[in-house]
C-alpha cells in the first residue's frame, strides 16, 4: 500500500475545505470499515483520508417525538444498538446496525460510512430506505438532502460530488401502531455480507396496513425501494394472501446476479421469503405500538 | 467415556496437562514464521497471474528494478533445470521439474495465482509498488476448469510433456489410472437384492489455516543458506528447497518456526526458494509472507472430485459388490491424493467383490496438497451416502448396516493382507450406546445422520532426543513440528518412561541441524512414531541411567532396577536413588546423559471414525443449522485425552465446513472470485455446536503405547452424516457439496414440486 496523508479536521467547514482542496484525491474516513480494507487490497486508491469522526454534527444522536430522528454520519453501530430510544422506535434499523460484521467492527463502523460506500449488500441501508429517511449533505455549493433511496447511484458509487460530505441522516417520527423490522440472509450465522436484505416498516389502522415502504438489499446494482410490494398489502389485512402478493412484488422488483454469494435464482426466492417473514415482524411490533 | 483395550498403569499418559508451548501462545511470545527480522532484512512480494491458462510471451522488469528501494527481481530465468522425475518426499511423490513450475512459472501459467516473479524491496509496500510496474505479456489460453472438461476428448492440453500409464506417448491431462479390484463385480450385483448407483460432485476446498505461509530466507557468501519459515515439516523443505534451488540438502538449513495451522497445507514449499534465491541477488535477509487472498489462490486446496458410486446389497442388508470410478482435480500438476481416496472408500466394510477406477486429473486450479486425511473425505461422501441409501431399502438400521460389514481384525484389507487388531465396530457400537444417538429428535425439518470413515495412517522416519540436565530434569528434542499438542505428548511419554512429572520434561522441536532426519508432522503419525522415538530415548537414557548407578554402586548394571523414577540396587539394603541424586554425579561417571533414537517404524494402527449429526434445515431458505453432533474414533491410547478431543473436534468442524458453505467459486475465466475469509465460508462459533467425543481405546499392536494416528480421519465422515441428516430432515439427497442454501433449496424446491405433481396425478 502506498503512503496516505491523514487529516481530522473538527469543524464541518474545515472538513469541506479540505476535501474540496485535494478533489478526486481526498475521501472522507469514518470507522474505515471499508475503506481502509478497499484501500489495502487496491480496489480503491486515495492520496488523502480526512477522518470526519471529531465533526459534533456528525456524532449527534438525538431523537424528538414529533421531528424524528437526527443520525449523525459518524455514529457508531454499537452506540445505537446500546441506545433505548433507538431500540425502542427504529427496531428495524437497530438490527440492521447490530448486524454488521461482528462487535469489534460495530464499535468502529457507522451507518453513514456503510451508506457512503455505496455496497448494494449494506445492511442499513434498506432499513433507512424503509424509513423514509432522508441524506443531509454539506459540500462547497452549500447543503442538500436526498432521499436514501435515491442516494446511491452504482455499486460503490453515491451522489456524492467531490467536496461534499454527509452530515446525518433525518429519520421521519414513527406514527402511532407503526414499527419497522430487518431481516437478511446469510449462510452462515455471522460474518457474512448479504445475500438478500430485506427492511420494512409499516403503519397499521385497525387489522389494516394504512402505511408501509419495503426495501431490498444485495438484488439489484443499489439498494431499492419496492413500491409495488407495498402498494400489495395498503389497505389490506396482513393475511397470508397479502404477504405472498407483497413476496411476489418485492421478488418482481429485483434484478439479481449469480455471484459467489448466490444465485439469481435464489436471490428472488429468497427476497420473496424474507419480505413475508420481514413485515410479519414489524406488524406484531406495530401492534404493540 | 472410553472402552479401553489399553492397560497398563501409567501415571503421566491418560492425564490432561497444560500444554508447555501454551503460555508463550497466549501472551503472545510465541514466535511465528511472520515474527522474525533481522538487521538489513528485505521484504518480498510476489507478482502472480491474473490468468488461469496463458503462455507467459515476456516479462519485463527494467522498470520495475528503476523504482527506489527495490534490490533484486528473480524470475523462472533465475531457477536452475529442475529435473523431470518422481521422487518420494515425506508422504508425498514430488516431481522437482513441477515443482520448480509451481515455484515461478516457466513458460506458461496454469491458474488464477501462480506465481511468475518475486521482488525484493526495503519495505513490504515499495515490493507491492514495483510488483505493477512489471510488464508480462500472455496469451491467454482456454481455462480447463474441470474433471469433465480436462478429460473431454480434444480438451486443451495443460502440461505438454505429460503422459500417462496407458494412453502411449498422447499428450493428455490425465496423469494417471489407478485401479484396484476383487471378485467378480458382475456376479456381485446379480446376487443383491438392492442396487443404488449415484454420482457425486465435491468442490475444492482449502485447509483454511490462520497463519499464511511465510520465509525468511538468508544466503551466505559461504554457500550455505539457512531458511526459517513456518511448516509441518523442516526437512521436507530442506529437500524440496535443494532440488528447486539445485543445492546440496547439507547446505540448506531449516529452522521451523510456530505453526499456525497447517492440516497438510504446510508439508510443501511456495516461498522459501523465492526467499534464499533473492537473498543470494542482494545479500541480505529476505522475507516473503502471503496475503489471506495469495493463500487461496496459490497454496494447496484438497481437490474437487467427480465419484460416481454403484453399491449392492442383499436384503438382509450384507454388501455384495462396488463398482466405482473416480477422478480428482489435482490441480495445475499431478498428484491428486484419488489413490488414497480409492483405497479408503470402502475400506471400513469387507466387500468381497469390487472394481475401483480412480483418474488423477490435471486442470486450471492451484496445485492440490494434503488436507487431513486426504482424498478420502470426498470419498466418503460417495459412498457412505449410497451405504446410508441401502440401509434405508433394507430397512436396518444405519449404524446396524455398518456393524453388520464392518472390518475387524483378520479382515481383508483392499490390497488384501489382513487387518490387525482396529477397532472400527468399536466406533459403531460407542455411537451406537451414546446418549445423543439415544436421544430422541424431535421437531419438523430434523434429521439425524451418520457416517464412517477410514485412515490408513502413517508410520516414516523420526529421531529423538532425550538430555538429562544437570539437575536430574530433562528435555525432549525431537524434528516434528507441534500442530496439534504433540509437544504435550513427547514431555508425557518421557515423562512416563523417566518416572518425572510431566513438568520436568521440556520439549522442543530442533531445526534441521540439531536433529537427525525427522519426516513431515502428517499422516497422524508424530505420537505414533516421533512418540516411539521419544519412548526408545527415554528407556535409551533409562539404560545408561542404570549403568551410571551401577558405578556408583559398584555393582553389574544387572543388579539394579528403575521403578517410578528411582533406581535401585537389587538384593542388600543400599537407599534408593532419584535421578535427581544422581544427576551431579554424571561427571565423574562418563559425562552426560544423552539418550537417542531413530525409528522407521512399520506397525502403523489404521484409524476409524463414526460420527451422528443432528440437522434443522430451513425450508424456505435451504440453510442448514447443525443442532448436534457426536463423534467415536479409535484412538489406540489417547496420551492426552483433550488434544485427542481437540484433533476429533478440528476435523469435524472442518468437515461441517467442507459440507456447508466451503468452496472454491471460480468464474466463467478460471479467476477465483472468493479469496478471502469473507465469501470463502468456513464455520463460524454460531455455526456449530459444541462436539462431543468419545474416544475408543482399541490398543495398537505395533506401538508400545499402543498408539495410533489421530488427526486426520475425524474429517472424513461429517459431509456424508450431514448429507444423511439432510435427507432425514427433508427428503432428499444431496449428491453435490457444499451443500449450500442456494443448492439445497433448489433440490428442496424440485423435490417438493415433485411430490405435488405425483400428488396431483394420484
Ligand atoms: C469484518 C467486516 C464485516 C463487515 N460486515 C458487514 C455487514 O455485516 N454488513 C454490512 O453492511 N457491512 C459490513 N461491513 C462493511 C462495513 O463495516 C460497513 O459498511 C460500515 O458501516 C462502514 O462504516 P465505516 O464508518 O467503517 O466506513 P468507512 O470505511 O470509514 O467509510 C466507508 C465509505 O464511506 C465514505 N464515507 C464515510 N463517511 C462519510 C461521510 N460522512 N460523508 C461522505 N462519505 C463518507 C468513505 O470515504 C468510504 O468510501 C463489514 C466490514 C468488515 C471489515
Amino acid at each position: 500500500m502506498h503512503a496516505i496523508d491523514y487529516e481530522a479536521p473538527t469543524t464541518l467547514a474545515q472538513a469541506v475545505s479540505i476535501l474540496k482542496a485535494h478533489g478526486e484525491n481526498a475521501r472522507p474516513f469514518c470507522g474505515g470499515t471499508d475503506i481502509i480494507v478497499q484501500l489495502r487490497a487496491g480496489v480503491r486508491r486515495t492520496e488523502h483520508l480526512v477522518d470526519v469522526k471529531k465533526i459534533k454534527e456528525l456524532q449527534t444522536l438525538f431523537f424528538d417525538a414529533k421531528q424524528g430522528l437526527r443520525l449523525g454520519a459518524a455514529v457508531p453501530c454499537i452506540e445505537i444498538s446500546e441506545s433505548d430510544v433507538m431500540r425502542r422506535y427504529y427496531p428495524g434499523l437497530t438490527e440492521a446496525a447490530h448486524l454488521i460484521g461482528s462487535l469489534q467492527i460495530q464499535n468502529r463502523a457507522s451507518v453513514g460510512g456503510n451508506l457512503c460506500n455505496g455496497s448494494p449488500a449494506a445492511d442499513t441501508t434498506p432499513a433507512l430506505i424503509a424509513l423514509g429517511a432522508r441524506a443531509r449533505v454539506v459540500g462547497p455549493n452549500g447543503e442538500r438532502e436526498v432521499p436514501v433511496e435515491a442516494f446511491v447511484v452504482s455499486p460503490g458509487r453515491t451522489v456524492l460530488k467531490p467536496g461534499e460530505l454527509l452530515v446525518e441522516l433525518l429519520v421521519p417520527a414513527p406514527a402511532p401502531h407503526s414499527s419497522d423490522a430487518y431481516l437478511r440472509f446469510i449462510p452462515r450465522n455471522e460474518m457474512d455480507i448479504a445475500v438478500v436484505g430485506v427492511g420494512a416498516s409499516l403503519t397499521l389502522d385497525g387489522d389494516k396496513v394504512k402505511a408501509a415502504r419495503i426495501a431490498l438489499g444485495a438484488v439489484a446494482a443499489t439498494p431499492i425501494l419496492a413500491a409495488k410490494a407495498a402498494d400489495a398489502i395498503i389497505g389490506k389485512k396482513l393475511d397470508d394472501a397479502a404477504l405472498e402478493a407483497a413476496g411476489h412484488a418485492a421478488s418482481d422488483a429485483c434484478s439479481p446476479i449469480d455471484d459467489m454469494r448466490g444465485t439469481a435464482e435464489f436471490r428472488l426466492h429468497i427476497a420473496a421469503v424474507l419480505t413475508r417473514r420481514v413485515l410479519s415482524i414489524a406488524a406484531e411490533r406495530a401492534k404493540k405500538n | 467415556m472410553a472402552a479401553s483395550t489399553t492397560t497398563g498403569d501409567f501415571k503421566v499418559i491418560g492425564t490432561r496437562p497444560i500444554r508447555p508451548d501454551g503460555v508463550d501462545k497466549v501472551t503472545g511470545r510465541a514466535k511465528f514464521g511472520a515474527d522474525y527480522a533481522f538487521p538489513g532484512m528485505l521484504h518480498g512480494k510476489v507478482l502472480r497471474s491474473p490468468h488461469a491458462h496463458a503462455i507467459i510471451k515476456s516479462i519485463k522488469i527494467d522498470k520495475a528494478l528503476k523504482l527506489p528501494g527495490v534490490k533484486a527481481i528473480v524470475t523462472s530465468k533465475d531457477l536452475p533445470q529442475a529435473e523431470n522425475k518422481l521422487e518420494q518426499s515425506g508422504e508425498l511423490t514430488v516431481n522437482p521439474r513441477h515443482l520448480s513450475m509451481n515455484i515461478l512459472a516457466h513458460d506458461k501459467v496454469l491458474y488464477d495465482g501462480h506465481a511468475i516473479a518475486a521482488v525484493a524491496a526495503t519495505s513490504p509496500h515499495i515490493a507491492e509498488e514495483a510488483l505493477r510496474l512489471i510488464e508480462v505479456e500472455y496469451e491467454v489460453l482456454p481455462p480447463v476448469m474441470t474433471v469433465d472438461a480436462a478429460m473431454r476428448p480434444g480438451a486443451p492440453i495443460l502440461l505438454k510433456d505429460l503422459r500417462n500409464n496407458e494412453e502411449g506417448d498422447k499428450p493428455t491431462n490425465v496423469a494417471q489410472h489407478f485401479q484396484f479390484k476383487r471378485g467378480d463385480v458382475a456376479a456381485g450385483f446379480k446376487a443383491a437384492d438392492y442396487v443404488i448407483e449415484r454420482e457425486f460432485n465435491t468442490a475444492m476446498v482449502h485447509q483454511g489455516y490462520i497463519e499464511p505461509h511465510n520465509a525468511v530466507g538468508i544466503y551466505n557468501s559461504d554457500g550455505q543458506a539457512t531458511i526459517y519459515c513456518s511448516t509441518q515439516g523442516a526437512f521436507d523443505v530442506r529437500s524440496l528447497s535443494a532440488h528447486v534451488l539445485g543445492m546440496p540438502v547439507g547446505k540448506i538449513k531449516v529452522v521451523p518456526a510456530e505453526i499456525g495451522g497447517g492440516f497438510g497445507g504446510k508439508t510443501t514449499i511456495y516461498l522459501e526458494p523465492l526467499s534464499v534465491l533473492l537473498s543470494k541477488k542482494t545479500g541480505a535477509p529476505v522475507k516473503l509472507v502471503m496475503s489471506r487472498s495469495e493463500v487461496l489462490r496459490a497454496s494447496g486446496p484438497t481437490p474437487g472430485s467427480k465419484i460416481k458410486v454403484k453399491m449392492g446389497a442383499t436384503s438382509d442388508g450384507k454388501l455384495v459388490a462396488a463398482e466405482i470410478w473416480m477422478a480428482y482435480e489435482a490441480g495445475a500438476f499431478p498428484g491428486s491424493p484419488v489413490a488414497a481416496g480409492a483405497l479408503c472408500i470402502i475400506a471400513p466394510y469387507t466387500v468381497e467383490n469390487f472394481q475401483i477406477d480412480a483418474y488423477d486429473v490435471v486442470v486450471n486450479r492451484p496445485k492440490t496438497n494434503a488436507y487431513r486425511a486426504p482424498g478420502t473425505t470426498q470419498a466418503a461422501f460417495a459412498s457412505e451416502t449410497v451405504i446410508d441409501e441401502l440401509a434405508e431399502k433394507c430397512g436396518i438400521d444405519p449404524i446396524d448396516f455398518r456393524i453388520n460389514n464392518g472390518v475387524k481384525e483378520g479382515s481383508p484389507q483392499i490390497m488384501g493382507p489382513p487387518f490387525k487388531r482396529i477397532g472400527f465396530i468399536q466406533t459403531c457400537e460407542a455411537i451406537k450406546n451414546s446418549p445423543h444417538y439415544k436421544s430422541k429428535l424431535t421437531g419438523k425439518f430434523r434429521g439425524r445422520g451418520v457416517a464412517s470413515g477410514f485412515w490408513f495412517n502413517a508410520g516414516m522416519q523420526s529421531s529423538a532426543m532425550v538430555n538429562i540436565h544437570t539437575d536430574g530434569t530433562a528435555s525432549v528434542v525431537t524434528g516434528s513440528p507441534d500442530i496439534g499438542g504433540s509437544r504435550a505428548s513427547m514431555a508425557m511419554i518421557a515423562a512416563e518412561v523417566l518416572g518425572m512429572p510431566m513438568t520436568d520434561v521440556r520439549p522442543i522441536t530442533a531445526d534441521t541441524d540439531s536433529i537427525g532426519h525427522t519426516d513431515v508432522t502428517a499422516g497422524s503419525r508424530v505420537t505414533f512414531a516421533t512418540g516411539m522415538a521419544v519412548y526408545e530415548a527415554a528407556k535409551d537414557a533409562v539404560r545408561q541411567l542404570i549403568e551410571r548407578a551401577a558405578k556408583v554402586w559398584e555393582k553389574k548394571p544387572d543388579e539394579v532396577e528403575f521403578r517410578d523414577g528411582m533406581l535401585h540396587a537389587k538384593g542388600n539394603g543400599v537407599p534408593p536413588m532419584s535421578i535427581k541424586q544422581l544427576a551431579p554425579r554424571f561427571p565423574r561417571t562418563g559425562g552426560p546423559i544423552t539418550g537417542r533414537a531413530s525409528v522407521n517404524p512399520r506397525g502403523v494402527g489404521p484409524g476409524f471414525a463414526t460420527t451422528v449429526v443432528d440437522v434443522e434445515v430451513d425450508p424456505d431458505t435451504g440453510k442448514v443449522q447443525v443442532l448436534r453432533c457426536t463423534i467415536a474414533q479409535d484412538a489406540g491410547k489417547a496420551i492426552h485425552p483433550s488434544y485427542v478431543e481437540g484433533q476429533m473436534q478440528g476435523g469435524t468442524a472442518q468437515g461441517i465446513g467442507w459440507a456447508l458453505n466451503e468452496e472454491y467459486f471460480y468464474d466463467d475465466k478460471g479467476t477465483l472470485r472468493n479469496s478471502s475469509f469473507l465469501d470463502y465460508r468456513i464455520p463460524t462459533c454460531l455455526d456449530l455446536p459444541m462436539i462431543e467425543t468419545i474416544i475408543v481405546e482399541e490398543a495398537n499392536p505395533g506401538h508400545p503405547l499402543g498408539v495410533r494416528g489421530v488427526g486426520e480421519v475425524s474429517i472424513v465422515p461429517p459431509v456424508a452424516a450431514v448429507a444423511n441428516a439432510i435427507y432425514r430432515a427433508v427428503g432428499v439427497r444431496m449428491t453435490q457439496t457444499p451443500m449450500s442454501p442456494p443448492r439445497l433449496l433448489k433440490a428442496i424446491l424440485k423435490h417438493r414440486g415433485a411430490a405435488q405433481h405425483s400428488a396431483a396425478a394420484d
